[in-house]
């Protein structure tokens, strides 16, 4: 199978190149125009700026970056894509490039929309349990403004110190405490969006949203092929009056999976469960010293969160539900930086990782609950299979995987075996009855997957909604779909004149 | 393991759905009948139209993965019978129709607050394309961004994308105690500040009603603080529901001018009013009737699939 990116290659007409210094500095009518319908100081097509953007957090290379545009208004973001449009390039919005799935890579030099700029909170309005945000705000800059009036943004990745709420519209983005509340389409009422024709529309309102097309729902998730957010309406969530955070300590992972799917099979959704095995969890009392038993197998992080009473009742079931099925040890946090503690564990478990191996691939799928322990087991006999080092720190309660694969880049050949550990995790998962992506997308990663999950006349109406939106194919051209399935994204990607943006 | 499935296996096979598919085949004008609870909404079926029902049957449920693979024309009331026989429930609203008919309405429940969105519990979609093949949109697991969101869109859709036949429904357990209380004279905006997420607040211009919905010490400190406040008894049900659908923003129901009291009922915090007059019509946004139009002509090129209904 020739790659993605090969094929890529071979259809632009550009050299396809890494590296800032071998991005040069074009001055052509492109960028005049750009420049005119911004600023000067708002349009970099420096070689440096353009090799930075040439790149997401995900490990591929390839990307071409074209210039880079850094509007500050919905206006400018419609002058800067009707400029494209005037000159046939394609767009590729991008917020804090946090994305795993190469989603924001740009391919054939189109006009790089960064919306990092746009980072304000322009309205908060609790009498609609609404906030109106421009797309550039950081996660967690949202929750913490929040807080001083009892509530908090719900989808909690853990990039949300820095990946921006118009990434997470993107790609749908979950987080540990979407278990019980829903990933970000059920925290997004509305969305302002600029389409590649220069046409702005406001998706679903701030009311009822059971009426109509849900093209809000559509668009959230479409890892910017169908246009480009502008503002985003996001509901707000009441904080709970009271939270119990259970550590839960295992002699063997089994044991903690079927824990999680005893815990939901007894009429429970807590607000999160985490399951890390020992290595991770090794890796992680490390770095934070949370007191994290590192002598045990697996630990499950479970929340539960509401009125103090059932509270109370769901943490005593889960901690009973733990002892059948074998929990050497029951915590409760005792106090609320206790509680932080642990999270904090959680959720800077990826950054650990580094006192181990300079490099890790972060993979993303999902199994049902009941098939967790049997994939997982699988996934360690592959991790051995191709001589790496995996940890596994997970959504159990949603049944999310995220095994995470060590290894050095300068050590020959150990990407490979990588990406041929990756190709066997993901087909594991596929025949569990799983699919391939619970949070990162699919971006340009797992493009060559989606016929294992979807039929061609599946993935034929897959595109049927994109090119509704954007007939032309400029729009993040490349990306979830296979090329044999999405429409005129080859045609995008050669609109480039050839040697000038190479 | 690691049993690499062919692309046969991805094909749809239940004898059942690909008989339906033959049905809609693939050509001439077709519509699917539920339980026509809901008949008129988007506008009346096109005359002499060809009319099917969906097939109906609970495929596969799994509790302790809080799934349910559903087909279109089993009725909601057969549904919530399975799922409360495992003590769950799902979003679909029980109007005497059918499963097909709730997600092609995508009309919420009343308890909406508590069950969550129609919208976001349909995990995947099946239906018959304009070309008589069956589609399959989404994942059959709880958490999924496997490409583009073909369940979302057919949600609402009132048919006109496709032929829906079946359904991955996400289910949830039941409260252990859901109760009614009413208020002859409170502030309805004030009760939903002060209860803890409850399933409803109801308000028809005198009367509140609220769901409060958990365990049953909760639900009864929740009962207790809320009748400290004000005035207010158990009851066995919620008012009926007036027949028109208005939307608007949640806080603009406090200002509900043109209609008397007793002529509405309104879903505080969510911004929906049943009022006994049809809503006043609102500017669309003409983007948006365009991306709606090239979606319809994109799925049915011809306008074979439910004529005469608009979304």
């Amino acid at each position: 199978m020739t790659s993605f990116l090969d094929r890529i290659r071979a259809a632009a007409p550009i050299a396809s190149r890494y590296g800032g210094s071998k991005f040069r500095k074009p001055t052509d009518a492109l960028v005049a125009d750009l420049e005119a319908a911004l600023s000067p100081g708002q349009v970099r097509a420096d070689g440096a700026q353009r090799a930075l953007l040439s790149h997401d957090a995900s490990l591929f290379d390839g990307g071409v970056a074209g210039p880079v545009c850094f509007p500050t208004t919905g206006e400018e973001v419609q002058a800067v894509v009707t400029v494209a449009l005037r000159h046939n390039r394609a767009i590729v919005p991008r917020g804090a490039g946090t994305g795993l799935a190469g989603g924001a890579i740009p391919f054939g030099a189109p006009v790089v929309i960064s919306l990092t700029r746009m980072n304000r909170i322009l309205e908060v309005d609790v009498e609609n349990r609404v906030a109106w945000v421009e797309p550039g705000v950081v996660n967690l800059d949202l929750t913490k403004h929040l807080k001083r009036i009892g509530f908090h943004f719900a989808p909690d990745p853990s990039s949300q110190q820095v990946c921006t709420i118009g990434g997470n519209v993107a790609t749908n983005s979950g987080g540990p405490h979407c278990l019980a509340y829903g990933v970000t389409d059920a925290h997004v009422l509305a969305v302002e969006i600029v389409l590649a024709s220069g046409e702005k529309a406001m998706l679903g309102s701030i009311g009822p949203q059971d009426e109509g097309l849900d093209l809000r729902g559509a668009f959230i998730g479409s890892e910017g092929t169908l246009g480009v957010a502008t503002k985003v309406a996001v509901r707000l969530t009441k904080n709970p009056p009271a939270v119990k955070t259970l550590l839960l300590s295992f002699a063997s992972v089994r044991a903690a999976a079927n824990t999680v799917s005893a815990v939901i099979a007894a009429g429970i959704v807590p607000a999160a469960m985490e399951v890390m095995d020992q290595r991770i969890t090794i890796a992680v009392e490390n770095f934070v010293k949370a007191g994290y038993p590192v002598d045990a197998a697996a630990v499950l992080l479970a929340e539960v969160e509401g009125l103090a009473d059932g509270v109370k009742i769901e943490a005593e079931q889960i901690s009973a539900i733990g002892t059948q099925n074998g929990a050497t040890e029951v915590r409760l946090a005792q106090s609320e930086a206790e509680r932080e503690l642990l999270w904090k564990g959680r959720k800077t478990a990826f950054g650990a990782v580094a006192q181990i191996k300079p490099d890790y691939y972060l993979h993303d799928t999902v199994v049902p609950r009941s098939a967790l322990a049997d994939v997982l087991e699988e996934i360690y006999k592959i991790a051995d299979r191709h001589q790496l080092i995996v940890m596994n720190v997970f959504h159990a309660g949603d049944g999310n995987l995220h095994p995470l694969l060590l290894f050095d880049r300068r050590i020959e050949g150990e990407l490979d075996r990588v990406h041929a550990a990756g190709a066997e995790i993901v087909e594991a998962s596929l025949a569990a009855g799983g699919v391939l992506s619970g949070e990162h997308g699919i971006g340009i990663e797992k493009q060559d997957y989606m016929d294992r999950l979807f039929t061609s006349d599946d993935l034929d109406h897959q595109n049927r909604l994109r090119n509704a939106f954007d007939p032309s194919c400029r729009t993040n051209p490349g990306k979830v779909l296979p090329m044999a399935h999405s429409c005129a994204d080859i045609q995008a990607l050669r609109s480039v004149p050839a040697g000038v943006w190479g | 393991m690691t049993t690499t499935p062919t692309t046969s296996t991805l094909k749809v096979t239940d004898p059942v759905l690909l008989e339906f598919a033959a049905e809609v085949g693939a050509s001439g004008k077709v519509a699917v009948v539920g339980a026509q609870t809901r008949w008129d909404v988007g506008g009346q079926p096109a005359k002499g139209v060809r009319q099917l029902g969906a097939p109906a049957g609970v495929v596969e449920y799994k509790p302790e993965e809080m799934t349910v693979k559903v087909r279109a024309g089993t009725s909601v009331s057969d549904l919530d019978a399975e799922l409360a026989a495992a003590g769950q429930r799902c979003a679909l609203p029980n109007r005497g129709g059918t499963v097909g008919g709730a997600v092609a309405v995508g009309e919420d429940h009343l308890g909406v607050l508590g069950r969550g969105p129609v919208r976001d519990s349909v995990l995947q979609v099946r239906y018959v394309s304009a070309d008589g093949v069956t589609v399959t949109g989404g994942g059959p697991v709880v958490k999924n961004v496997s490409g583009f969101n073909l369940p979302k869109l057919m949600v609402g859709s009132l048919g006109v994308l496709g032929c829906l036949s079946e359904f991955v429904l996400r289910t949830n357990p039941v409260p252990g105690v859901s109760r009614w209380l009413q208020f002859a004279d409170a502030d309805p905006f004030a009760v939903f500040d002060l209860a803890h997420r409850p399933g409803a607040v109801l308000w028809n211009g005198t009367s509140t009603w609220v769901l409060l919905e958990g365990y049953l010490p909760d639900v009864e400190a929740q009962n207790t603080l809320l009748i400290k406040q004000w005035a207010g008894v158990e009851v066995e049900a919620p008012p009926p529901l007036p027949q028109h659908r208005w939307a608007m923003p949640p806080a603009a129901l406090s200002t509900v001018g043109p209609l008397p009291t007793g002529e509405f009922v309104a879903s505080v915090g969510v911004g929906r009013l049943w009022g006994q007059r049809p809503a006043p019509p609102t500017a669309q946004d003409p983007v948006v009737v365009e991306l709606s139009r090239r979606l319809k002509t994109n799925f049915d090129p011809t306008g074979r699939l439910n004529p005469g209904r608009t979304p």
